[in-house]
Order: structure tokens, then C-alpha cells, then sequence
């Protein structure tokens, strides 16, 4: 039986309708949209599971994560139960099969194994520690990166050498090469609210993209600039981004069941005839400790 | 806070086999969390989860910030811990003279005074060593309680207050938040984060960080740095960090960025006295203070947002001396008038009896 496909990944263009081989993203730029009621890291979860799975034919990612918001340990913590299941853990015959025949060794790495009901399955995890040692990912943790006041464009300018560094280092590896930063809000903190220097450095990452075929994916607090005077970094953000992600409460508010709805807005989707066309996609979302369930409005059994 | 108990999946963590904390005053969580107790037992259904940073957003037309911020305070002076406090105040220090003191029950109190003439009979000659070097942590049956009432009418202990317990600093004196920054790392180097064990919390209590009496007032990217890196010394540390800030005088864009540092955030609000639509609409106006408001709860490793049953509740003082906090109940309307009973102050059914009564 095969896994249905996520409603996320369809929209993301991730999934060329084979599920096990998703398709990975090559120089895209991506935007998570969220606010204080709907937080959006839940996507970034979802988008690093996805690169660093692996069985899949994205098993030649590697991320570059740079974060501001939380430390490694909380990634890791949540990224470890994650897993690809069917219904309530049963996996399917050929997650089964491919479980049996992969290395012992394969299995040890990035794979938490667990039991039920008699059945022994494999839940896929993804073990961030691993994936560390493996250099499948890197991790800057910039919880206390602070640029002086004199120094801003300084810290900002070696903030990005480091990351370019990081993606010479694996570009010869010939992999894809994801960069996420969780969240550029908060780098605007670090650099003292320079949003000049935030942009110039936003700006330097998306050379990356062409340069060396990297993907950015990054999040901004989208409710901090609707009630500013000046717009000029979400407005330019969305300009250089290819896909728009936004988490957002429904109109009627937060419920049990309905945690919040996500519009997705793909500029460069391809029809197959070598038109792009852009496509937007509107569903909600129901966050679970292992997975995020994704549904039409009242299409949720 | 009442968490909302959805389906869980057979995959769901047992949570209820968590081992309890052999430390006073602290609670084992879900997912390797760990909490202490706000001093507000019905804002306790978990707790603060140790390491996070709780911020309230005032209502300058009322202090309703202070009722839980003493009970934070006064908690963690129960239970032993090392608090920092910090106001826009000179004396910072006198306001420790307002913090409540617990509310004993009268079966405690009985069943101390039975506990004591018991100990009188048995070591009376004793009792007069043992004074300040009498463990301050109150048991019931043996067992030290989580969360305690207090009584706002009555101080606090003076031993409780004395000595290096809290450290008090005023920010006034702060011409920038440099100096605050190193005084709460060095607080925090005390009460270190390892894996494993811990021995000890700690909580930091900061009053109205943005008063405008404060010399930063105006760098509002100095405090948004200041908060950033308090989080940050905090998620590494036993402690809790509460913080009150009246958001009103802040630029709303700066509010946001506070509102989104935030793991635990709640909103105090004042209600109007002789409200008739108020009064008419709810349940009880004429007891409540003002209105609480969870706007945001910690979720530390996991995604998991949580979901409250409900996300305002209403300010009250029970028999004038303990905080207590309430679901708001809409007063009933009758149908056939299209009033409301909530000047009857009663729930009691009408009188009357429609086609669908039952």
C-alpha cells in the first residue's frame, strides 16, 4: 500500500507522485510566514526530515541549519519520534521489505525502533546527532550571537562567511545543499535592528542559490511588520522567495483538532510543457507529536 | 493552566510514569521537561517549565501583575529557591514586605497544633533551638506541596526574606541593561543545567522591565537584546525567568518581537467598575478583579502546540485573601425575553418551560 501523499509535500513540489522519491529542491528560496498565535517551525521539521531522511533519493542533502530561536537539543528531541507511518504505525509492506533489507548498520543510524502489538516495525526517526556526525548536517547555533553596535555589518558579514564556508566545504560532495535559518527575526535582534544589514546579508545567501545550487529556507514572524511602519523586510523577502508558507489561525480561532491553516503560495510550478505558473494551495493542519496531519476544511475524519 | 486532554495514539508517551522529583517544588514533565510551580494553583495543571521565560503583558490601569508575580515570588521562597528580583523601584528590597505568606487551612492548622503539642510532649526543652534553622519547606503528610494558596492579606515570613535568599536589584541604576545582563548570568551560573540529577531552581522576577522611569526606556533594540540573551542564559539554567512589561508603551512592532521571545506568555486586564453590559454578560462580575488572558504556552521539545479549553479567565479573591483564577461563565439569557439572568447572580432554571425542556 503506498503512503498517501502530504498534502505539504504536493504543494511544495516535493513529491513527483512516488512518495519514497521525493524530488529535492534545487537554488529555491523558501519563506515560513507565521505569527505568535500559529508558529511555523513545524514546517522547518517537517522540510529537515525530509532532507535528511534516509532512504530516500534526498538522502543527498545536506543542511546547513543557523539557528536563533531554539538550541540543538530541542530540534533533536522533537526530530527523533518522527517518522513515516501508515495509520496508527502499522507500516506498510514495503517499508517492511526495505527494513529487512538494509544493512544492520543502516538501521542503527538514524532509526529508532520501537514495537506494537507484536509487530515489529522501524519508525523512521531522524537522529540529529548522527546526521551531525554523518556531516549530513551542520549546525550553527546562534542563540548568543550578538553584534556589537560598531560591529554590526562586521558579525553580520562573518555570520555569513562561516555559512559560505560551510557550503564550499560540501560542495564538492555533489549533494544538495539545503540552508535554513530559524528565524531571521530574530537575527534582525542580533544585528540590533539593522534590517539594512539583515537584508544585504539575506541578499549574499541568495548568490548561494545560483552559485552553487543551494535552497534558504527561512521563517519571519510576519505579525511583527503588519503592525509597523515599514514593511521593507517582509516585502523584500517575499520578492526573493520562490514558495511562501504561511501558518496562520483560522478565522473562528484555535481548536483541539484544527491547530491552524497553511496557504502555500509556489511560484515556479511547472505544467509539464515548460510553463511556470503559480500555483496556491490552502489546507489545515493538525500538529501531532510525530507527524502533522494535513487536510481540506471539513475533510478531516 | 487546564491542558486539553485530546486522543492520544498508541505512540503517545506514558506520561503518567514520569518519576516524581525528589527536589522540593519541582515536577517531572513530558518529553524530559521539568517544571516549578507559578504559586497560582489554578494556573498550575503543570507549571513553568524550568528553563523558560514567562512574560506578562500589563494593563496600566491596573496592578493585577503584582497578585502573580508575589505569588512567584513567594513560592520560591517556600520552596528554597534563590530568587533575583529586579524592579523599576529605589528600594527594591521593601517590596519583599508585600509578598503574601502561605494560607494555612484550619485542618492544617489543627493538625499542626496537635502536631506540636505532640512534639512539646515528647521534646518541649528542645523547641526553644530550633528557630531559623527550621526547615522552611511546609509538608503535608509527609510530602512537600507543589503549589501552595497564599494569603495576600498576611507578609511573608521575615526569616523567609532574610539573608542572601533574594537578590534585589533596581532598575533605576541601570543606564543600560549591560549590567542587569551580567548580574542575571551570574545568577544563572549558580543554577547550571546538566544532564542528569539536578540539585537546585532558581527564579528570576522582573517588574514592568520597560517603565518609562528606566533610563533604556527609549533603546528599544537594547531590550529586545536584553530579553534574546535573558532566554537564551535561562534555557541553559535551573531557573525560571517573569517577566511583567507594559506593552501599551511599547511601539506595537516592539510588542510583537516581545510577545514572540516569550515561551509562556499571559495578559492582565482591568474591568470597569459597574459595568452594567459587563455584569449582565457574565457569571460573577461583581467578585472579579480584572481578566487573565494565556495568549501562548512553553512547548519545549516538541511541536505540540497546546490548546486550552479556555484562554481567558477572570481575576478573583477568594474570601479577600487567596488569588484564584475562573473560567468566565456567560450568564444564562432567557429566551423569552431575550434578557439575561445575570442580575438574578443565579443559575437557576426559568421558570417557565419551552417545548424543548429537559
Amino acid at each position: 500500500m503506498d503512503r498517501p501523499a502530504s498534502f505539504l509535500d504536493e504543494a511544495l513540489s516535493l513529491d513527483d507522485g512516488d512518495s519514497n522519491n521525493l524530488q529535492p529542491w534545487i537554488g529555491r528560496v523558501v519563506l515560513v510566514e507565521d505569527c505568535v498565535e500559529t508558529n511555523g517551525a513545524f514546517v522547518l521539521h517537517h522540510l529537515i526530515k525530509r532532507f535528511l531522511s534516509p532512504n530516500l533519493s534526498s538522502s543527498d542533502s545536506i543542511v546547513i541549519f543557523v539557528a536563533f530561536a531554539q538550541p540543538f537539543s530541542h530540534y533533536d528531541r522533537i526530530l527523533l519520534p518522527l517518522g513515516d507511518r501508515q495509520g496508527e504505525g502499522v507500516p506498510s509492506k514495503e517499508a517492511k521489505r526495505d527494513i529487512g533489507d538494509m544493512d544492520w548498520r543502516d538501521l542503527v543510524t538514524g532509526l529508532e525502533l520501537a514495537w506494537v502489538g507484536g509487530l515489529g516495525f522501524a519508525e523512521l526517526g531522524c537522529n540529529l546527532v548522527v546526521q551531525r556526525e554523518n556531516k549530513r548536517l551542520i549546525f550553527f547555533d546562534m542563540l548568543m550571537l550578538e553584534c556589537p553596535d560598531d560591529g554590526v555589518e562586521d558579525g553580520i558579514i562573518a555570520l555569513y562567511g562561516n555559512i559560505q564556508k560551510a557550503v564550499e566545504a560540501v560542495s564538492s560532495l555533489n549533494k544538495n545543499i539545503t540552508i535554513m535559518i530559524d528565524d531571521i527575526s530574530l537575527l534582525e535582534v542580533a544585528a540590533n535592528g539593522s534590517t539594512k544589514d539583515v537584508l544585504d546579508f539575506m541578499h549574499y545567501c541568495h548568490t548561494l542559490t545560483t552559485q552553487f545550487a543551494c535552497t534558504i529556507i527561512t521563517v519571519i514572524h510576519e505579525d511583527i511588520y503588519s503592525s509597523a511602519d515599514h514593511f521593507t523586510l517582509p516585502l523584500q523577502m517575499e520578492h526573493l522567495a520562490d514558495i511562501k508558507i504561511k501558518a496562520e489561525p483560522l478565522v473562528t480561532g484555535l481548536a483541539a483538532d484544527v491547530h491552524g491553516q497553511l496557504t502555500i503560495l509556489n511560484k515556479g510550478s511547472s505544467d509539464g510543457l515548460g510553463r511556470w505558473k503559480s500555483k496556491i494551495r490552502n489546507f489545515h493542519y493538525r500538529v501531532k507529536e510525530n507527524s502533522v496531519e494535513y487536510f481540506y476544511p471539513g475533510g478531516r475524519t | 493552566m487546564a491542558t486539553n486532554k485530546g486522543r492520544t495514539s498508541s505512540f503517545s508517551r506514558n506520561f503518567s510514569a514520569a518519576p516524581t522529583s525528589s527536589i522540593p517544588g519541582l515536577k517531572y514533565g513530558p518529553n524530559g521537561t521539568i517544571f516549578l510551580s507559578s504559586g497560582v494553583p489554578d494556573l498550575d495543571s503543570g507549571g513553568f517549565h524550568l528553563g523558560s521565560l514567562v512574560m506578562i503583558m500589563e494593563d496600566t490601569e491596573a496592578p493585577h501583575h503584582m497578585l502573580l508575580l508575589r505569588n512567584f515570588m513567594s513560592q520560591g521562597l517556600v520552596h528554597n529557591q534563590p530568587i533575583l528580583y529586579a524592579s523599576p523601584s529605589t528600594n527594591p528590597r521593601a517590596f519583599l514586605g508585600t509578598l503574601p505568606t502561605m494560607l494555612v487551612s484550619k485542618d492544617d492548622r489543627s493538625r499542626n497544633t496537635d502536631a506540636e503539642q505532640k512534639d512539646l510532649r515528647i521534646a518541649w526543652q528542645y523547641k526553644k533551638y530550633l528557630g531559623e534553622n527550621k526547615p522552611h519547606i511546609e509538608e503535608r503528610d509527609g510530602k512537600v506541596e507543589y503549589c501552595n494558596e497564599f494569603d495576600l492579606r498576611k507578609p511573608i515570613e521575615k526569616h523567609l526574606i532574610m539573608g542572601n535568599r533574594v537578590e534585589c536589584i533596581s532598575l533605576l541604576d541601570c543606564s543600560s541593561l549591560a549590567g542587569f545582563r551580567n548580574s542575571c548570568s551570574k545568577f544563572l551560573s549558580q543554577l547550571p543545567r546538566y544532564d542528569g540529577n539536578i540539585t537546585s531552581a532558581g527564579r528570576i522576577a522582573i517588574q514592568s522591565l520597560c517603565a518609562p522611569q528606566c533610563e533604556y526606556f527609549d533603546k528599544e533594540w537594547d531590550m529586545l537584546s536584553f530579553i534574546r540573551s535573558l532566554k537564551s542564559m535561562v534555557r541553559s539554567s535551573n531557573a525560571v525567568a517573569f517577566l511583567t512589561f507594559p506593552a501599551s508603551l511599547v511601539s506595537p512592532s516592539v510588542s510583537k518581537r516581545w510577545q514572540h521571545l516569550a515561551d509562556t506568555l499571559l495578559s492582565v486586564k482591568a474591568i470597569p467598575d459597574e459595568d452594567k453590559e459587563l455584569a449582565n454578560l457574565l457569571t460573577g462580575y461583581q467578585d472579579m478583579l480584572g481578566l487573565l488572558s494565556v495568549h501562548k504556552v512553553a512547548r519545549f521539545n516538541t511541536q505540540v502546540p497546546v490548546i486550552l479549553d479556555a484562554t481567558t479567565y477572570s481575576i478573583k479573591l477568594q474570601k479577600r485573601r487567596s488569588l484564584v483564577l475562573e473560567c468566565l461563565n456567560q450568564a444564562p439569557v432567557d429566551g423569552s425575553s431575550g434578557s439575561s439572568y445575570g442580575t438574578s447572580g443565579s443559575c437557576s432554571g426559568s421558570s417557565k418551560t419551552g417545548t424543548l425542556d429537559f
